[in-house]
């Protein structure tokens, strides 16, 4: 009976991969067939990127502030108090800001995806546009994968941009550091590697949230329990997947870069 | 303005009605099932069915609720594809077609959802001129076009609301404007007036007849409320009254004739009369 049991839910989670892997490469297969949908990749755009930038720049900010503060005090203990910008920096640019900017777009947006896409199954929307003679996965699924990676580079951006100046605003104002001193050594310390291993994570992860959202929106199964499920079920594996291939990303990166 | 045909001509003044296209061995048949099975999670639902729906033609699904009519609907128009067996829409083999080419013979076949299935963050117009959106027509035409079907379905001056808006009847009637703004020569019904009251149900079960008598589009309809097979059997709607009306007794509808699933099986293929007549038990208790 165990063994059973067991059996069914391997079985379950080769067909979700299954499923997951077949959903993305048509997805993202649809963004070089016609048509394109223009105007649903800038509606998403503004749904996505417009309308996550609050949260992105309040997490940000703060999140740079923390850093400074908790780093500050460490540093000051071996006389290094003058490196908490390039502490700040090297954080917010690597690791924080597109791991906390992905995981908050993830929660406001992946579950946003499963949501409405779910809805619109438990409704017949899906098979309404079907039956109009449109592509789902090309009209709904496609402009938010491409929405949601592009927004999440920028974003990112900006979140690195904002933690940055958090973290000043704290150093220079609450820790009475030189200012000049606090962005010289933030900037002059990053590498090309550094940026890039920063600019290189949103891109995958813009691809896992949206993908993991559409394909749990997709898969909704039994009313609006089924819809509330998938919600959830969106929200988990797009933040274990983003951390997880952070881990991934990070160690291929230093292994090319060395840093 | 592109569409002035038929579906949606009004009754006044009236053009002379084109005569309705006769069913005939020598037709294709429009939609041809072929020993069609299909099954969920090892269970079978739908086994060895085989029908055919011809030019012009009726056919009316019966059956209990959850044996399949739906499901049988949905490998019409290939939403779904069966565990066996052959479907050919328009010649066509659907069921051996790549989903990319069925969006294309889907543009020909409308459908009205059980619930409507109505977009509901578009407004009325842009439900109904959804397909005509996709095809990047002007907006006034979608616009005009929009009207026309709306006035069909007598639900003119609620372009700009959106389906939320709307009472379930009046949903239900948007569907059917959506499923005919593009003169599809396929229309499939599913239980379009199920969950409505009697006289809203009478009203939808009109606007069908509409599309049959006025318009002579090949249709498939689905229900589980055989009072509502039964009016379309035996009236017709009459363009000068705009109104449907019984047929002369003793007379049923000629293009309109029936199915009945039980259990999974296809257990009736026929005419009015030999529905009314059969002796089979489930048949008959199912239409006392």
């Amino acid at each position: 009976m165990a063994l059973e049991t067991i059996d069914a839910a391997a079985k379950r989670g080769v067909l979700a991969v299954q499923e997951y892997a077949l959903l993305s490469a048509r997805a993202l297969g649809n963004v070089f067939r016609r048509p394109f949908y223009r105007n649903d990749i800038f509606m998403q755009a503004d749904i996505i990127g417009v309308g996550s930038l609050p949260i992105v720049i309040l997490t940000g900010f703060f999140l740079g502030g923390v850093l400074a503060l908790q780093s500050a005090s460490t540093l000051a203990q071996f006389g290094a108090a003058a490196f908490t910008g390039q502490l700040v920096s090297f954080s917010m640019i690597k690791e924080i800001g597109p791991v906390v900017t992905a995981l908050m777009v993830s929660g406001r947006n992946a579950s946003g995806m499963a949501s409405e896409l779910g809805s619109m199954i438990v409704t017949e929307q899906i098979d309404a546009m079907r039956a109009l003679g449109t592509d789902p996965l090309k009209k709904l699924v496609m402009p938010r994968i491409v929405a949601t990676i592009v927004m999440l580079f920028f974003l990112v951006i900006i979140s690195d941009a904002v933690g940055i100046c958090g973290g000043g605003f704290v150093s220079v104002l609450m820790l009475g550091q030189d200012i000049s001193q606090y962005f010289h050594t933030s900037y002059q310390s990053l590498e090309f590697a550094d940026v890039f291993q920063g600019l290189v994570k949103p891109i995958f992860f813009g691809f896992i949230i949206a993908t993991i959202g559409c394909f749990y929106g997709m898969k909704t199964r039994g009313g609006t329990q089924g819809v509330g499920r998938s919600t959830t079920q969106a929200v988990v594996w797009s933040s274990i997947l983003i951390i997880a291939t952070d881990f991934m990303i990070s160690r291929v990166l230093i292994g090319i870069f060395g840093r | 303005m592109a569409t002035t045909g038929a579906p949606f001509a009004q009754p006044q003044p009236r053009p002379p009605q084109p005569p309705p296209p006769q069913p005939s061995a020598a037709q294709e048949p429009i939609v041809v099932f072929d020993d069609v099975s299909i099954g969920f999670e090892q269970k079978p639902v739908l086994e060895n069915i085989s029908f055919q729906v011809r030019q012009g033609e009726m056919r009316i699904l019966l059956g209990p609720a959850g044996v399949g009519k739906s499901v049988l609907l949905k490998l019409v128009n290939g939403l779904l594809r069966p565990d066996s067996g052959r479907i050919f829409v328009f010649g066509k083999e659907i069921s051996a077609m790549r989903e990319e080419d069925l969006f294309e013979l889907r543009g020909a076949i409308g459908t009205v959802f059980q619930e409507g299935a109505l977009f509901d963050s578009l407004t009325v117009r842009d439900n109904i001129g959804y397909r005509l959106l996709e095809e990047h027509v002007s907006d006034d035409e979608i616009t005009a076009r929009a009207e026309e079907a709306l006035r069909f379905v007598d639900l003119e001056g609620t372009m700009d609301k959106f389906p939320s808006q709307l009472s379930g009847g009046m949903r239900r009637r948007v569907a059917i404007a959506r499923a005919i703004v593009t003169n599809p020569k396929l229309i499939l019904y599913d239980s379009p007036t199920g969950g409505l009251d009697p006289i809203t149900s009478t009203t939808i079960i009109e606007l069908v007849m509409k599309q049959r008598d006025v318009s002579h589009t090949s249709s498939l309809l689905v229900t589980h409320r055989i009072q509502d097979a039964f009016i379309l059997a035996m009236h017709h709607f009459n363009r000068a009254t705009n109104q449907m009306e019984p047929l002369p007794a003793h007379t049923t509808d000629p293009n309109t004739s029936f199915l009945m699933l039980h259990q999974g099986r296809l257990v009736f293929d026929g005419t009015t009369k030999e529905l009314v007549h059969s002796q089979d038990s489930f048949i008959r208790e199912y239409i006392s």
